[in-house]
């Protein structure tokens, strides 16, 4: 239903069904836009009014969900969509600035560019605010590697995303990499960009008063990437692949420059800008009309003004095209030449396009021909729809599978139930993904790749931070409040795991067409569920994406929320990792007892693996979690924990196994009576985290968790090299060998 | 010491190397490519990164940068220029080291902790270490492989010019697991690891600074 009726005397359609058809506008939302200007759109205003009205730009289908997102506390700076990127408050006079954002369409098509122009637009998100980015991470998620299309865009993409943010020497810290029957041929390729800036050293992307100068810089203007935002907004169907001009092809060498340029700007001259934008979806036409709307503005744009890189460019064109690595400065009258020769220190132009004006009209100008006047406000409020929404039959009833019908694992196959899970490419080492990227570059990142979050320090800094990302698909569509409860509570455990108390939630929204009642249902539980848990743990949500019209002709992807965490640990040298690290140290397991029963496989790696079923109820409980996070903070700062690594994906056992072979040294585990074998080794109960204390520190760690209302339970110790858990005995050399080569062997082939 | 840290468009590891020096208490000034002399400095340090975004090849381009006629000077003078990265690349370029720098055997970039044994410890780069001691210092690059001819390879090793190797796995395919070389005179060295990523205890490890230790007594 859109909120705005439609008029009954809608006037009479001047525009076929191809037009809209390539701006994704629906003809009823061509009516509501002609009654809004009261005539009908020249093709200069309807190209614009259809990219800033796609789902990409406008959040037609998402944005009435967003009040149920926690927003605010006293630690954030921004209001969630007002700015480029989300900024916190992490003390010592300086604050962070973080989002997420999908290019999953462009890189279905085009892997390498569709994924390089990703990290190169959230990058631009986080300079466009005057921070400096210091770490990216990418949440990615393919079909089946062992078809040879997904193997090419799995390839395609990494050496993408390392391809552009290698050259920018910002350091890939993280993120993950999931593999999921529905994302065949609809890759997810979200990229997360961390910046820092000192306190009160930010830029907001307005427009400034009437007079100010927008000048465009960095690349010239080209063809590439026209309808790319409204590209984003459509199913993909075999004709995408004709739609290769809507992917950018991105320049990172150009960026870098463009990036210090601008940094250093409003570092030094910040009295010389109004505002700072980026040129990303729908290019010219979103960053000046939305830089005009904040200011509550009208803008002219002279189309002619525009360096462009090719001749007889249309103003339709250049006020859509994509070209990667733009910005948009509103400068002060005065120092637009001070402006000028700022850039051309990196060989980098900056011209004026245009200026502010009082009327609050976006006006294009093409010389003295006025090819588009129409009110900024009717560009910036895109109807917003809240369709009909009803639970999948088919989720629900796998959702109601008992587990217990299962028969229980024999002891004789829990060292084969390991060994295949170590090799599921869900579970498997993601070295191979995070050699190619520098995840060292700037010398700041304390806790590398591999961990549970990434952790950084701050030059001067005492605190640190530490970030990751969760989007567990699989439990999402099978219950998608919980599933989503559960994406925040994990990257909440895994920022906790690192010593950092959580702060502040990004968030990519991936779905499937939201027109359709069971996607509908999924988008709306979602947001609900990460909302519940984002106040659990007090992290408001400051930025994110969402990127709906998954579908191939496969059908549509899982529902995939996508949770980037920060926070912060209060000094970064306690900063803990998931490596066990001396033999004699205790291992414990903070949280919910040993003995798990059959429910917690449901969703589970486990099920998926050995059974081939993604089935079952999934369980969230939000307290304890908030006071195992608790738990862990306190036991960083008290220097107990010498390790500390979460149980999820493939639960204890496998929690075990990594900590030992990140460490290479072996374990010796008795899990004591076991009823349910099966769900106590693999089982995927949260709240639950695997430590390791020195035996002398076990009495701190338990008087910290009875602190913390957290069973806390010691079930082995470090030693050896062979990984003993219970019925499982196996060679810890050969379970890392086989956990390190699946990807290789899948990859390098 | 006062270094010269050289940024080029592109460059990315230049504070990098400077916060490293200046943790040893020396002085390190960023100076960029359009610069035209060096003579108030005491030493030159090339860093990483991608000069020119690597187009046509690493370090081509940076080469014919202005500053690069008083870096051949500066080398001239027997004070010491060291290029890491991106720098080895350029040095190569420029023809003050022998050899190109190739794509890496795997065809795939690589960011890992690597091994590297020190040939030589009576050397003004390497005169904190012992002969034969295996250091840990990270790699990140795409085209680190180390190739020249044949008899440019044995004449390196004959000269005792070879510095650092790879020890345990050959990280980019590098001929003779060739890591770092100086040049005729011992001021010049070039490597494709990152010392300034191993210049602080947090980061986990501090081999990087037998380098600078070793400039700064030769030198300093």
């Amino acid at each position: 239903m859109a909120q705005f009726p439609l008029p009954a005397d809608a006037p009479p359609a001047e525009v076929d069904d191809d037009v809209l058809a390539q701006i994704a506008l629906s003809r009823r939302e061509y009516e509501l836009a002609c009654e809004m200007l009261g005539r009908a759109p020249t093709d200069v205003e309807l190209g614009m009014v259809g990219a800033l009205w796609s789902e990409h730009c406008g959040y037609k289908h998402s944005r009435p969900l967003f009040h149920h997102f926690p927003t605010e506390d006293e630690r954030i700076l921004t209001n969630l969509g007002e700015e480029n990127a989300g900024a916190i408050d992490i003390g010592g006079g300086w604050v962070a600035v973080m989002k997420i954002e999908s290019h999953n369409h462009p890189s279905a098509i085009e892997p390498y560019e569709g994924a390089a122009t990703g990290v190169g637009g959230i990058v631009r998100d986080i300079f466009a605010m005057g921070a400096q980015p210091i770490a990216l991470l990418d949440s990615l998620r393919f079909g089946p590697l062992e078809d040879r299309r997904n193997r090419r865009l799995c390839v395609g993409v990494v050496a993408g995303i390392g391809g552009y943010g290698n050259c920018l020497g910002i350091p890939t810290v993280g993120g993950e990499l999931v593999i999921g029957d529905s994302y065949s041929g609809n890759p997810l390729v979200n990229a997360m960009c961390l910046g820092i800036a000192p306190r009160g050293a930010l830029i907001s992307a307005t427009a400034g008063p009437p007079g100010t100068q927008l000048m465009i810089v960095g690349a010239d203007t080209g063809r590439d990437g026209l309808h790319g935002a409204t590209f984003a907004s459509v199913e993909l169907d075999e004709s995408s692949a004709e739609r290769r001009s809507a992917v950018q092809v991105g320049n990172p060498f150009l960026e870098k420059s463009l990036m210090d340029a601008c940094v250093g700007l409003v570092r030094d001259h910040r009295d010389w800008l109004e505002g700072l934008q980026d040129c990303g979806a729908a290019g010219i036409t979103s960053s000046t009309v939305e830089m005009a709307e904040r200011a509550n503005a009208g803008i002219r744009i002279q189309t002619q003004h525009v360096p462009r890189r090719e001749s007889g460019m249309t103003p339709y064109e250049v006020m859509l095209s994509e070209s990667q690595e733009r910005m948009i400065a509103a400068v002060k009258p005065d120092h637009v030449g001070d402006v000028r020769a700022w850039f051309e220190h990196w060989d980098l132009h900056a011209e004026v396009i245009g200026e502010v004006t009082d009327d609050g009209s976006a006006r294009v100008l093409d010389g003295n021909l006025e090819v588009a006047a129409a009110p900024v406000s009717v560009m910036t409020n895109p109807p917003a729809y809240e369709p009909y929404a009803e639970r999948d039959a088919d989720a629900a009833s796998r959702a109601e599978w008992d587990p217990s019908s299962l028969a229980d694992l024999q002891p004789s196959a829990a060292n084969e139930a390991l060994l295949r899970l170590l090799a599921s490419p869900n579970i498997a080492s993601k070295r191979w993904v995070y050699r190619q990227y520098d995840h060292m570059v700037g010398t700041n990142t304390v806790v590398t790749p591999g961990s549970d979050a990434a952790v950084l320090r701050v030059r001067g800094l005492k605190q640190g931070l530490a970030v990751c990302t969760d989007g567990p698909g699989r439990a999402v569509e099978l219950d998608p409040y919980a599933g989503a409860a559960r994406a925040v509570a994990e990257a909440a455990r895994n920022v906790a795991c690192s010593g950092a108390r959580p702060v502040a939630v990004t968030d990519c929204l991936n779905f499937a067409n939201p027109e359709r009642a069971p996607i509908y249902f999924q988008l709306r539980e979602s947001i609900r569920g990460m909302s519940d848990a984002c106040r659990a743990f007090r992290t408001p949500v400051v930025s994110g994406n969402a990127s709906l019209y998954n579908e191939s002709e496969d059908g549509p992807v899982t529902p995939t929320p996508v949770v980037g965490m920060l926070g912060v640990i209060s000094d970064v040298r306690q900063a803990v990792r998931m490596a066990f690290r001396d033999e004699g140290d205790e291992i414990w397991l903070l949280g919910a007892g040993v003995e798990q029963t059959a429910s917690t496989l449901g969703g589970s790696e486990y099920l998926a693996v050995l059974h081939g079923k993604s089935a079952g109820p999934i369980e969230v409980n939000l307290d304890e979690e908030a006071a195992l996070v608790e738990t862990l903070v306190a036991g960083a700062e008290a220097e107990v924990l010498k390790s500390a690594h979460d149980c999820s994906d493939g639960g204890l056992a496998v929690a075990l196994a990594e900590s030992a072979m990140a460490g290479a040294v072996g374990v010796n585990v008795e899990l004591g009576d076991i009823r349910r074998l099966d769900a106590t080794l693999f089982g995927e109960a949260g709240a639950r985290a695997v430590v390791s204390v020195e035996a002398a520190r076990a009495a701190a760690l338990e008087e910290i968790a009875t602190r913390f209302g957290v069973p806390a339970t010691r079930i082995g110790v470090i030693g050896g090299d062979r990984l003993e858990i219970d019925s499982i005995d196996m060679d810890l050399t050969n379970a890392a060998d086989i956990w390190h080569s699946t990807l290789p062997e899948l990859l390098d082939a | 010491m006062r270094f010269a840290v050289l940024v080029f468009p592109g460059t990315w590891s230049d504070w990098d190397c400077v916060y490293a020096l200046e943790d040893l208490g020396q002085t390190a000034e960023r100076i960029w490519h359009r610069e035209s002399t060096l003579d108030e400095y005491d030493g030159v340090i090339l860093p990483g990164g991608f000069s020119y975004g690597d187009h046509l090849r690493c370090g081509a381009i940076a080469r014919f940068s202005p500053i690069m006629s008083a870096l051949e000077r500066f080398a001239a003078t027997g004070k010491p220029i060291f290029g890491s990265c991106n720098g080895f690349q350029i040095l190569c370029e420029a023809g003050l080291l022998p050899g190109v720098l190739l794509r890496n055997a795997s065809l795939q970039f690589r960011c890992q902790p690597q091994e590297l044994t020190v040939e030589r410890a009576d050397t003004g780069f390497t005169s904190a270490c012992n002969a034969g001691q295996v250091v840990h210092l990270p790699i990140s690059h795409g085209e680190g492989q180390y190739f020249a001819p044949p008899a440019v390879l044995d004449e390196l090793e004959d000269a005792g010019r070879v510095l650092f190797r790879y020890s345990g796995e050959n990280p980019n395919g590098s001929l003779r697991d060739i890591a770092g070389i100086v040049n005729p005179m011992g001021n010049v060295l070039g490597m494709m690891p990152h010392p300034e990523r191993a210049s602080d205890a947090l980061l986990g490890g501090t081999d990087g600074n037998y380098i600078w230790r070793s400039m700064i007594e030769r030198w300093g």
